[in-house]
């Protein structure tokens, strides 16, 4: 396996070096015998589905995840990494997939935390640390305001600080764990560029992702995991797009979703001049209006936190909506309880499945019936009846195939991809009039993907009028027959799939604009 | 959002006050300047308490058991005052033993991350039972309470020098720790690193700052705090234990944290309005006005608790993570 030996371009040790690491949660085996070795300079891309213990590996080299076996080498020599703080004594600076800053602080105070300039005695010297900011951020084309505070800033400005906060503790070793997934198309090309600029100062850059497109497009160099171990180390030049997804799935996948011409019918779902507060009593919806139409998939493009979550959240009653309104088949729904929406027919397969999809510590069957446990034949005044429950949890496990040992098992037991079949095959059982999806692939494995894909396409081909929320660009270009993009809570395009590009869409996701 | 919106019940309610004293001190100063000294007396325990709280919550540890911790140390302070005849001593063994307790909700929250609120609660039942099974009747200080201290011409100014600037030692640090604890929050490394782990461990741990230290000292340092508090009651308000003696106000102490949002001078403001509530009420029954229903009286400052955190506070924010033990895997 350890063939880059050979290749690599000078005699120097390897700035980073994974030797033999085995990690166990439990009984899970997360990294199985992993061995990695990135140069200095090079831009080594770490690819592997969900799960396949990606995470786990690069979690062990910045101390925060502990080995069972195996050993760590920063240019050459052994090291010892119990936390962080060693990581960051070895100049190995980490930028996570959910970022690890903190929201209430400034971008300059998040930066220097825990290496903060002093002006002796503990007293923090803000302005310092401000202009330090400032200059590193001229410096490598990540310029953001040092005196802003995080959560008011945009995921992509929320990754410089922490690529910023990297830098600042003089990273010679960057680990950024999928860092394209918030990202708009112009914002991935941005970083990109960023990489290759950092990597030409002789930086060594870990990149892990699951797009192969950005593999190919900037990697010096591929180790494709799989299943907590390592199947495979090669370079661009030496594959393509179908060659490296073989490698991380372990058969050939079907890249593109096979469907037919939609034959659109009446108009199901109608919003019109819809405006809705976020937590921090904020207008996030502005004055949206869309039409969808059963049997079509309204795709709605958008870099996250444009409104997308809110507006979904009064759609199916879990927000007040400030004004506007909300019809289904022509009847007025604002105001609604979830209860009273759920039963009209909408079915909601939510963003976040853990939180608002499943009761986690339930069982699986007691989730399967979570929108009808209080009808008959599920209870009869008002005592749950056990068996009928049962009988319909075991026909949608088998029809929906959710792998689980049991019913009984607590639905946070579930993998990813079947947690979303859980919430899949609750919501599209009952027969829909209109299905809201949001991120309806999010975080699963490309297998879980393939089947959620075809059950909405499935769902639109039987006339159902499907509603698809997402930030994965792709997947909105291939499931979608019409395109809303939202920018600042509204919608500042609507077209037929056809008619919009990449590149367009990412511009109207950025800048509200088309013009290039 | 300017200062003048963002604080406007503060201003509101300070305005008030501050016409209300100056109508009363109108035509009955004495009284007036009573209330306002009492005020200051009565909030110096819940500025200590509330500042323990800011302290432990600031670094994401509910400390429930502040109640506990000034019982405890007002015991110990006693104890060891009356049996050495020192107040210096007694004081600081005050502080210790706050602080010792600090370090045992530590090491159940964070060391064994046990429930945040049964450890606390764990800490008042302790120290209810320990101060009553070994309080022992008839015990006192041999030198008396603290001494006033009159701080030179200040002290002579009207209602003011009575007020503010003759008092006693423990009163007076706690109004240096106002600011001291302020500017150390806000303006130090150890602030911004106890404000970030408070708000968001994880992402304080991967800057290289370590949850558990922070935890551990801020936890100590607070129960020094609720230490110095109860020493005052024993050794500077009453001059002796008495069973119970903390009287809730450990709990109260929680009430004006919120209020005051997590913050010192906040805490400050909103413990001296707790104080006005209960100085007004001793007047009353001290004049016998409403005398036909003392409990009446008694009942206001728990009332203005009450009102004031349900219905003044609005939607104060607490530090993200209180509660929630922190584990790195």
């Amino acid at each position: 396996m350890d063939d880059t030996t050979t290749q690599s371009p000078t005699n120097d040790p390897p700035a980073l070096e994974a030797v033999g690491i085995s990690k166990r949660f439990d009984t899970v085996v997360a990294n199985q015998d992993v061995n990695l070795r990135v140069e200095k300079g090079q831009i080594h891309a770490l690819l592997g589905e969900n799960g396949a213990g990606k995470s786990t590996l690069v979690n062990i080299l910045f101390g925060l995840y502990r080995a069972d076996e195996g050993e760590v080498r920063v240019n050459g020599a052994p090291v010892r990494m119990d936390s962080p703080h060693d990581a960051i004594d070895h100049h190995i600076g980490m930028v996570h997939q959910h970022f690890q800053l903190v929201p209430v602080l400034t971008v300059a105070e998040n930066i220097v935390l825990g290496h903060e300039p002093t002006r002796g005695r503990g007293l923090l010297d803000i302005d310092r640390a401000a202009t330090e900011v400032g200059e590193l951020g001229k410096r490598f084309g990540l310029e953001v305001d040092p005196h802003a505070t995080v959560e008011d800033l945009p995921v992509g400005m929320q990754q410089r600080v922490e690529i910023l906060r990297a830098l600042y503790r003089k990273a010679d070793i960057l680990i950024l764990d999928e860092p394209t997934a918030v990202l708009t198309p112009q914002e991935t090309d941005h970083l990109l560029e960023v990489l290759r600029g950092l990597a030409a100062e002789g930086v060594a850059i870990v990149f892990i992702t699951h797009k192969l497109r950005e593999v190919l497009a900037v990697a010096d160099r591929v180790t494709v995991m799989r299943g907590g171990r390592v199947v495979g180390s090669t370079t661009p030049a030496e594959t393509d797009q179908a060659g490296l997804a073989e490698m991380m799935v372990g058969r050939s996948v079907v890249l593109r979703v096979a469907k037919t011409e939609a034959r659109p019918e009446a108009r199901v779902l109608e919003i019109r001049d819809l405006h809705v507060r976020d937590d921090r009593d904020r207008p996030a919806v502005d004055g949206l209006s869309l039409e969808v139409r059963a049997g079509e998939i309204f795709g709605i493009a958008g870099v996250d936190g444009n409104g997308q979550r809110e507006l979904v959240e009064a759609m199916t009653g879990l927000r007040m909506s400030d004004s506007g309104s909300i019809l289904l088949e022509g009847s007025d729904i604002t105001g609604c309880t979830p209860r009273q929406i759920s039963e009209l027919g909408v079915a909601h397969v939510p963003e976040d499945r853990e939180k608002h999809g499943l009761i986690g510590p339930h069982s699986i069957a007691d989730n399967l019936v979570l929108n009808r446990y209080f009808r008959v034949p599920y209870a009869r005044r008002g005592l749950r009846q056990h068996d009928a429950i049962d009988d319909e949890a075991e026909r949608l496990v088998a029809d929906y195939d959710i792998r689980t040992e049991s019913i009984r098992a607590p639905a946070r037991s579930l993998s990813g991809g079947n947690k979303q079949k859980v919430i899949t095959a609750r919501e599209l059982s009952r027969g829909a009039r209109l299905l809201v999806a949001s991120q309806p692939t999010r975080g699963i494995d490309v297998g879980s993907i393939e089947f959620v894909h075809q059950q909405i396409v499935g769902q639109r081909d039987n006339g159902v009028a499907v509603l698809l929320i997402s930030a994965e660009l792709d997947e909105i270009l291939s499931l979608s027959d019409r395109i809303g993009v939202i920018f600042k809570g509204r919608l500042v395009a609507i077209a037929d799939a056809a008619d919009l590009d990449r590149a367009a869409i990412g511009r109207l996701m950025t800048a509200g604009t088309d013009a290039a | 959002m300017s200062m003048l919106t963002r604080y406007r019940w503060w201003f509101a309610t300070a305005a008030f006050l501050v016409a209300f004293t100056l109508f009363t001190a109108e035509f009955q100063q004495p009284q007036t300047t009573a209330v306002l000294a009492a005020t200051l007396r009565q909030s110096t325990p819940l500025v200590l308490g509330a500042l323990c709280g800011i302290l432990c919550e600031r670094s994401g540890v509910i400390n429930i058991g502040i109640e506990g911790q000034m019982l405890m140390s007002a015991f110990a302070g006693f104890v060891v005052a009356s049996s050495t005849g020192d107040l210096l001593l007694g004081v600081a063994a005050g502080i210790g033993c706050g602080m010792l307790m600090g370090a045992f909700l530590a090491f159940l929250s964070v060391s064994l991350q046990s429930d945040q609120i049964i450890a606390g609660t764990v800490m008042n039942i302790a120290a209810i039972g320990l101060t009553s099974f070994f309080f022992q009747q008839g015990r006192s200080l041999p030198s008396g309470k603290t001494s006033m201290i009159k701080l030179g011409p200040l002290a002579d100014l009207p209602v003011v020098g009575r007020v503010f600037f003759s008092n006693r030692p423990l009163t007076y640090i706690t109004l240096l720790l106002v600011p001291v604890l302020w500017y150390a929050l806000f303006r130090t490394t150890w602030g911004l690193r106890t404000r970030a782990v408070g708000e968001h461990p994880s992402a304080a741990e991967t800057a290289g700052v370590s949850v558990v230290r922070i935890r551990y000292m801020n936890l100590m340092l607070g129960g020094g705090l609720a230490g110095l508090a109860g020493a005052y009651l024993s050794l500077e308000a009453v001059g002796s234990f008495e069973r119970l003696m903390t009287n809730g106000k450990g709990f109260v102490a929680l009430a004006v944290m919120i209020f005051g949002r997590w913050n010192p001078v906040g805490a400050w403001g909103a413990a001296l309005l707790f104080g006005y509530a209960n100085a007004v009420q001793t007047q009353f029954q001290f004049r016998g006005w409403l005398a036909d229903d003392p409990q009446f009286i008694g009942m206001m400052p728990f009332i203005v608790t009450i009102v004031v955190v349900a219905g003044f506070v609005g939607r104060a924010r607490p530090p993200a993570s209180i509660g929630q033990p922190y584990s790195r895997e």
